[in-house]
């Protein structure tokens, strides 16, 4: 067995950040490496030095036994090394063909597109490969998962024979997972190497053939999948003991705190997309709103926030209609927020943290006197808050946009617990977060129902929802499919209704 | 990422702050200095002698130092002023063009911090100009104590309104700000043009207003020919005020959330239309204060033309200064120098005054686009993420 890719003592330093330090990692041939870690363990910026766009400080790359000069993806490429990004690099306006031969168009007679080469090139590695998408339609009708699979065909185009996934399966659904572990399943049987990198445990074991463990930018270890367990692997990633389970003794539900009734929300394009939602959330329980994105959970997170009008319907917080206040209305009546989008609502990532800290009660006492800013306890304040909620930054005083994704997330955390609140939306609390930190913010949003508050929790990740839920509420379309008590759901019933299927539907089926 | 030692706890904040600054000054200062250098090759290329032709630049602008000499010495030795005045005076003139330039800056630069591009201070100092003219000529028997403040209120509203107008087209209909200044622009022009050949047309054949009364006029620190008045430390005074409000204040902590990240401050329950209203109104009304100081503290009478388009190169002005009204105040310095010295320039050394156009222009290409100057000084970015193209300077 040979090593197509060894990188050996690869150390990058930024200003103050020792962000690489010694890394050692061996790819074998037509074998999967799974680099695990935690955001900010490394990992991107490993595989940059290894796509020529960081220059390491020391080390070397050896590409099947030799030591190879990366100055840049091209010459990354000229090795046969393919880089599929976590955030896809496509023109939504364009073909696949067009996006595949983005950078490398071939003419003839010098000026006129050859198209229909490339399209031919991209139904052979279709074929070859098992990855079908149809070359001329448009990137933006494409669902998530099968942009993927053009991002990987841009890489086969070019000849990659080393694939390196970063984070390829943050975008997608369980059913497009699967069907991207077919593919990289294809890719090795026809002899490519793969490094899949994540911090998800259970992707790493189900397709890993060797995993090395990254913490604060050095190697912690390697480890074989077959003797590693979710725990071993999350307290290498995380360097103490975690708690995968969500501890939580059962609910206590008392009286309603929020009562939705047939409620109609449109979109900011005027789609309909909420279409006659009734639920209620009671104090101290967590209703979970499952579902696959784009079901019209955003619409209706917004319109019980505030931020987008209703069409029709009732919104009752604690017996009062908040279905036409406006967002402070709301925020001052008790409802915490903890946005979707973290960067889009949740920050503002040019001002400092101790500004963030305070960003929904400014005006109020101790902050304000009158229309005059206090400096002392909003400093005081936000101190507090860094240290009370484990925010990792060197002080107060630097821009919120600085801190890791988690850390953000721990921002608004600790600024929407530290009012008074009745209860706490969060939707997609942990996207995109490391094992640490959604093990901390799980534990947050129970103690906050174990304080009596009602929470709602909106979450396309199905296990966050078993984890955290009491009651599940199924969302397909625009609609509830149904509201089912967390103990007795399962996970393929609730794929069932993501999918849209009713339960007494798919019995007439049998 | 733990810290060893907590150190105090202002320590964090000046540290950071001091970096900040620097940071936020380096590309300026580089971009002026730039621009000099780009505005003395091409006065290199027309055939003349740069070194001449900035030192005329300087002497118009600062004055020169055995002029001064010359001046004390004169004072001391016959308690005569004249040379004395004479070698300050390009110096206080050099203010004198800076000041009307500070307030329409502060107006751009209210409106950038809150996400709005107010292209409308030209016409908003062209109503604050009439209004103050207006309250200064026709109002008489009244106190300077009351006439004075009146007049300069009178122009602030009148840019006020005429900012507000936009502002409130926007927040109502959606309409955007720029397509809307730009057109209360004409209005305000033409609207100019007619009250000047008719309503408010003195008696003589120009069409210009009467001269404002002499309790409604900015006091002069100097007599004749020097016009450095009252005018420069108002505006002063009012850039520290704008600075107050925008950075100590919840109305300024809103504006500037609305400014950086509106669906965030939406979120956080701030209303962003009245904040474009009230931004407009403020920022309307500072460009209207650039207009009644150039009439109560200059001109004393307002004419066809009577802008030297202070309300485009207030834009130039927010953009040098990185909307910070500390930055304004530089700038505004920076172009009132320039302005100034160039008349002398012209004179003495026969470069064509149209060279100052060429460095603003050249500074404001340099500031709209940073890389350029990060890229001839080798200037890592801010963030470890962007240095990946530039190198050197790193740690």
């Amino acid at each position: 067995m040979t090593n197509v890719l060894e990188l050996h003592g690869i150390t990058k330093r930024f200003p103050g950040v020792l962000a690489n330090d010694q890394i050692c990692i061996t790819l074998r041939e037509g074998k999967i490496l799974a680099l695990l870690g935690e955001n900010g363990a490394g990992k991107s910026t490993l595989m940059n030095i290894l796509y020529g766009l960081y220059k390491p400080d020391e080390g070397k790359i050896m590409v099947r036994g030799k030591e190879v000069d990366i100055q840049g993806p091209n010459d990354a490429i000229a090795q046969g090394i393919g880089m599929v990004h976590q955030h896809f690099m496509l023109v939504p306006v364009m073909t696949v063909t067009e996006n595949v031969m983005l950078g490398i168009e071939p003419t003839h007679n010098g000026i006129f597109l050859d198209k229909a080469k490339v399209s031919k090139r991209i139904r052979e590695i279709s074929d070859q490969y098992g990855l079908e998408v149809d070359p001329n339609a448009y990137i933006k009708d494409l669902p998530v998962g099968i942009q993927q699979r053009v991002e990987i065909i841009k890489v086969l185009y070019r000849h990659a024979d080393i694939l390196i996934l970063d984070e390829p399966t943050a975008v997608l659904t369980p059913q497009e997972v699967e069907g991207l572990f077919k593919i990289i399943d294809t890719l090795i049987k026809s002899g490519k190497s793969i490094i899949f990198i994540t911090h998800k445990l259970k992707e790493v074991l189900a397709v890993a053939d060797d995993i090395t463990v990254l913490r604060l930018g050095k190697v912690v270890g390697s480890i074989d999948p077959k003797e590693a367990s979710s725990e071993i692997l999350a307290t290498m990633m995380v360097g103490r003991d975690v708690n995968l389970v969500v501890q939580k003794e059962p609910a206590n539900p008392a009286g309603a705190v929020l009562v939705v009734e047939d409620l109609y929300v449109r979109d900011e394009r005027q789609h309909m997309t909420v279409q006659g939602v009734s639920f209620d959330v009671r104090k101290g329980e967590v209703l979970g709103i499952a579902g696959v994105q784009g079901n019209g959970q955003t619409e209706l997170v917004y319109a019980l926030t505030g931020l987008l009008p209703t069409d029709a319907g009732s919104i009752q917080l604690l017996g009062e209609s908040i279905r036409h206040a406006s967002p402070r209305k709301i925020l001052e009546r008790g409802v915490a927020h903890i946005p979707e989008d973290r960067q889009r609502h949740g920050l503002i990532l040019s001002f400092p943290i101790h500004d963030n800290m305070m960003l929904c009660t400014y005006y109020k006492q101790p902050f304000a006197r009158g229309i005059s800013l206090q400096p002392a306890p909003i400093f005081s304040n936000a101190d507090e808050l860094v240290k009370q909620y484990d925010v990792r930054t060197p002080n107060i005083y630097v821009n919120a946009g600085t801190l890791s994704g988690g850390n953000q997330q721990k921002v608004i955390v600790a600024r929407e617990f530290s009012r008074p609140i009745e209860l706490l939306i969060a939707s997609q609390p942990t996207r995109g977060l490391d094992v640490g930190s959604i093990e901390y913010i799980h534990k947050q949003i129970i103690k906050k129902r174990d304080e009596g508050c009602g929470v709602l929790v909106v979450s396309s990740e199905l296990d966050e929802i078993l984890a955290l839920s009491d009651r599940i509420a199924v969302m397909y379309k625009g609609q509830i499919m149904a509201i089912v008590d967390a103990n007795t759901a399962t996970k393929e019933q609730l794929g069932m209704l993501m999918a849209g299927v009713l339960p007494s539907e798919t019995s007439n089926k049998n | 990422m733990t810290t060893t030692a907590t150190p105090a706890p202002d320590a964090g904040k000046k540290e950071n702050k001091s970096s900040a600054l620097s940071q936020e000054l380096l590309i300026p200062v580089l971009a002026v200095l730039t621009g000099l250098i780009l505005g003395a090759l091409v006065i290199l290329a027309s055939g003349e002698n740069p070194l001449r032709a900035y030192g005329a630049l300087f002497a118009g602008s600062f004055g020169t130092p055995g002029d001064l000499i010359e001046g004390i010495q004169s004072y001391f030795a016959t308690g005569e002023t004249r040379l004395l005045l004479r070698a300050i005076y390009p110096f206080t003139e050099s203010l004198v063009t800076a000041t009307p330039y500070i307030f329409a800056g502060l107006s751009v630069a209210l409106g950038f911090r809150c996400g709005l591009f107010n292209i409308g201070a030209e016409g908003q100092f062209f109503i604050g100009a009439l209004c103050s003219a207006f309250v200064g000529y026709s109002l008489s028997g009244l106190p300077m104590i009351i006439h004075l403040p009146l007049a300069i209120l009178g122009g602030a509203l009148g840019g006020a309104v005429w900012g507000m107008i936009p502002g409130y087209l926007k927040a109502r209909f959606g309409a955007h700000e720029v397509v809307n200044t730009i057109m209360m622009n004409w209005i305000a022009f033409r609207l100019s043009d007619w009250l000047l050949s008719g309503p408010m047309k003195s008696s003589g054949f120009r069409p210009v207003t009467q001269n404002v009364l002499a309790t409604a006029e900015l006091p002069r620190f100097f007599p004749e020919p020097l016009r450095f008045n009252l005018g420069f430390f108002i505006a002063l005074l009012v850039a520290y005020l704008v600075y107050w409000f925008l950075f100590k204040t919840t109305l300024g902590f809103e504006i500037r959330s609305v400014g950086a990240n509106p669906d965030a401050a939406k979120y956080a329950g701030m209303n962003i239309i009245r904040n474009f209203v009230l931004v407009m109104f403020l920022a309307g009304g500072l460009a209207g204060l650039a207009g009644s100081a150039q009439v109560l503290g200059v001109d004393h009478w307002v004419g066809q033309g009577f802008s030297a388009g202070y309300g485009f190169d207030a834009i130039a002005i927010a953009l040098l200064g990185k909307s910070h009204p500390a930055g304004v105040v530089l700038a505004a310095l920076l172009f009132g120098f320039l302005r100034s010295g160039a008349t002398d320039m012209q004179s003495i050394a026969r470069i064509p005054i149209d060279i100052i156009s060429i460095i603003q222009g050249v500074v404001i290409v340099f500031i709209a686009a940073p890389d350029i100057i990060r890229w001839l000084y080798r200037i890592r970015a801010k963030k470890a993420e962007d240095t990946v193209l530039t190198r050197g300077w790193g740690k």
